[in-house]
């Protein structure tokens, strides 16, 4: 009998392995795969050429900078003020925590169309916040790209705090106190300690912000402005083609956005892997 | 280096930890914080070691005031009774992280740094595990790199909180004898805390006892279970048989029972703690005998050359329980039956005034 044929049969508690594969296999194909499938081949009624230049229109390639560029953006900021955050809520105890702790999660359950309109309405050039920003410094948020950042990480702001704060309330206090006794400094200790462990649930809450920020739509669409070349976003140019009915268009930025985005997803995933071998988590 | 503190307060919320803590801990000693928990040793170690601040109070290291010293700068090394090692780091890596957080100008080179991880390990007997990672190791290994690790830094005062505490016995008993070979070797000044009383009177030089935030005797192994200060002491260290009695004549009175005592300082009529250690106490089984305090055979337990008679007071000490060490052949002669009433005389009977001490025995 071959080896393989007996190592297959274990015993289990609860079988069904074929029955839930199966059906694993069959819900992926049908909410996943498919869909994506049918981007890929609604592309290909475009010739190479054809989709080279859809794909490299210089507006299109302005979109692709301002989304990615703003979304990584987003997202870095997101992992150095979401971690603060996380410690201060999971270290301190203040007066209002709780309802604090209930904020953070405001932007996950905010529809983005109201996300938008109120972001705009503080930031536009006559907003509360619009009218001393660009008055007094100078400094145009609203309608422009800086508006597009401020909105992404808006919505990206939970993602962080969310998977880095169960990692911290497991971390003990003890191993800062070890550090110290060995004469760490202060930054030594956070350094070398703390953030080694905290390493791959932030880069875990950057993915997930990152990954939320470029296929934002609604929010960002508001505060944008949209102005050709300078703050349009890639998925404003995929409803642009489709309000022309030129639904191969559209599928071809979105075939870019989706390698793109599968790629970047892939080196976070890579860096996660690489951060938790050089911890010891995993051999 | 010797340590001192002097009238340490330290409270958490309602809760006295420290009452008015004063010790002396001389250089190159081996010293037990020993009591039951929540009696503040911990908190005191943490306050040797600058982890937590004294309310009140002074922390004199080598006879300089310490009080305001980060942990950092107090050179201690600290060992903590859950290891406390960095888990995302080798075991080489843990050892070495006080060597490398050094300021660059003292910093040793990475090649004196390996040496010195190797030569502690090797102290350690663990030279074998620096490329593993703490989770790869079990739990004595894990306490006896955290040693090495504190040891890195050349500390002037070695300081470890429960550190067998998390270990079963048999390796809590082989790394006991390993930390007494240690510091033989080392001659650092070390205070270690525990629960643990037959772990203090074997391990340690001199043995502190505390209770209630309160030191209630300082001496050597031999002078604490040998001459117990005050009833914690007695009750704490051993096991030990307490009756309550009252003292008139030269006997103690427990109930209508009475036994004989030789103590002439006890004032007539007051009423006392008498403890006697089980192996103190004698079975008589004569029924005719009016003196010694009536007791019931509850079983006879043997194992190895000893055995043990439990037994349940009645008459003046109903609902107490005593225990007496004999030897085998002694209990064959006696032949005890459970149920059996017999009378219990002390060899040696300890006297503590009751006015004298809110007692922290609960047997």
């Amino acid at each position: 009998m071959p080896v393989s044929a007996v190592a297959a049969r274990r015993f289990n508690v609860l079988p069904g392995f074929g029955l839930s594969l199966g059906y694993t296999l069959v819900y992926l194909s049908i909410i996943v795969l498919i869909p994506l499938g049918a981007v890929f081949l609604r592309t290909m009624d475009l010739t190479w050429a054809e989709f080279w230049q859809v794909v490299t229109a210089p507006r299109v390639v302005a979109s692709y900078k301002l989304s990615f560029g703003a979304s990584l953006a987003a997202a870095a900021i997101n992992a150095v003020f979401g971690l603060m955050l996380a410690w201060a809520l999971v270290r301190y105890s203040f007066p209002g925590k709780k309802i604090v702790d209930a904020l953070v999660d405001l932007p996950f359950a905010l529809p983005t169309a109201v996300a938008g309109i109120a972001l705009t309405a503080l930031y536009a050039p006559n907003g509360w916040l619009g009218q001393f920003i660009q008055g007094e410094l100078g400094i145009k948020v609203a309608f422009g790209p800086l508006g597009v950042l401020v909105a992404l990480v808006f919505i990206g702001l939970p993602f962080v705090v969310r998977t880095v704060q169960p990692i911290l309330e497991d971390l003990e206090t003890e191993l800062e106190e070890a550090a110290a006794s060995l004469g760490a400094r202060r930054w030594q200790t956070f350094r070398y300690v703390v953030l080694p462990i905290l390493l791959p649930a932030l880069l875990t809450g950057f993915a997930l912000a990152f990954a939320r920020a470029v296929g934002e739509y609604g929010s960002v669409i508001f505060i944008a402005g949209n102005i050709p070349m300078v703050s349009e976003i890639t998925p404003l140019m995929i409803i642009t083609k489709l309000e022309q009915y030129d639904y191969t268009g559209a599928t071809a930025i979105a075939v870019v956005m989706l390698v793109f985005s599968f790629f970047l997803l892939l080196i976070i995933n890579g860096l996660q892997h690489w951060a938790n071998r050089r911890t010891g988590r995993e051999r | 280096m010797s340590i001192q503190v002097q009238n340490i307060q330290k409270r958490f919320g309602s809760f006295v930890a420290l009452d008015n803590v004063s010790l002396d801990f001389p250089s190159g000693e081996l010293v037990a914080l020993l009591g039951p928990s929540g009696c503040g040793k911990t908190t005191l170690l943490r306050i040797i070691a600058g982890l937590e601040q004294a309310d009140a109070g002074t922390v004199l290291l080598d006879g300089e005031d310490a009080s305001s010293t980060h942990v950092r700068e107090r050179q201690v090394g600290f060992v903590f009774q859950h290891y406390a090692l960095f888990k995302h780091m080798t075991v080489f890596d843990n050892v070495a992280f006080g060597m490398r957080m050094k300021p660059r100008n003292v910093r040793p080179n990475e090649t004196q740094i390996k040496k010195k991880v190797h030569d502690l390990l090797n102290l350690v007997q663990l030279d074998w595990l620096a490329d593993r990672f703490p989770a790869q190791l079990s739990g004595g290994q894990r306490q006896r790199i955290a040693l090495a690790r504190a040891l890195a830094v050349e500390p002037r005062v070695l300081l470890l909180d429960e550190p067998f505490g998390a270990l079963d016995a048999k390796v809590r008993k082989e790394l006991r004898r390993w930390l007494r070979k240690l510091h033989d070797e080392l001659h650092i000044t070390s205070i270690f805390v525990t629960h643990d009383q037959e772990e203090a009177l074997e391990v340690a030089d001199r043995i502190v006892l505390m209770d209630h935030g309160k030191v209630e005797q300082v001496g050597t192994p031999e002078e604490v279970y040998g001459h117990p200060a005050t009833p914690f002491v007695y009750g704490f260290l051993g096991s030990v048989n307490l009756f309550h009695g009252r003292v008139e004549d030269s006997a103690v009175w427990v109930g209508e029972d009475a036994v004989p005592h030789h103590n002439t300082a006890i004032a007539q009529g007051s009423e006392v703690y008498a403890f006697a250690r089980p192996h103190e106490l004698e079975i008589v089984t004569d029924p005719n005998r009016t003196d010694g305090i009536k007791a019931r055979v509850n079983r006879v337990l043997t194992f190895g050359v000893s055995s043990r008679v439990e037994l349940d007071g009645v008459n003046g000490a109903t609902g107490q329980h005593f225990e007496v060490e004999l030897s085998q052949p002694q209990v064959q002669a006696l032949a005890l039956v459970a149920g059996q009433i017999v009378r219990l005389l002390p060899s040696r009977l300890k006297l503590f005034e009751r006015s004298e001490a809110g007692l922290g025995v609960k047997r």
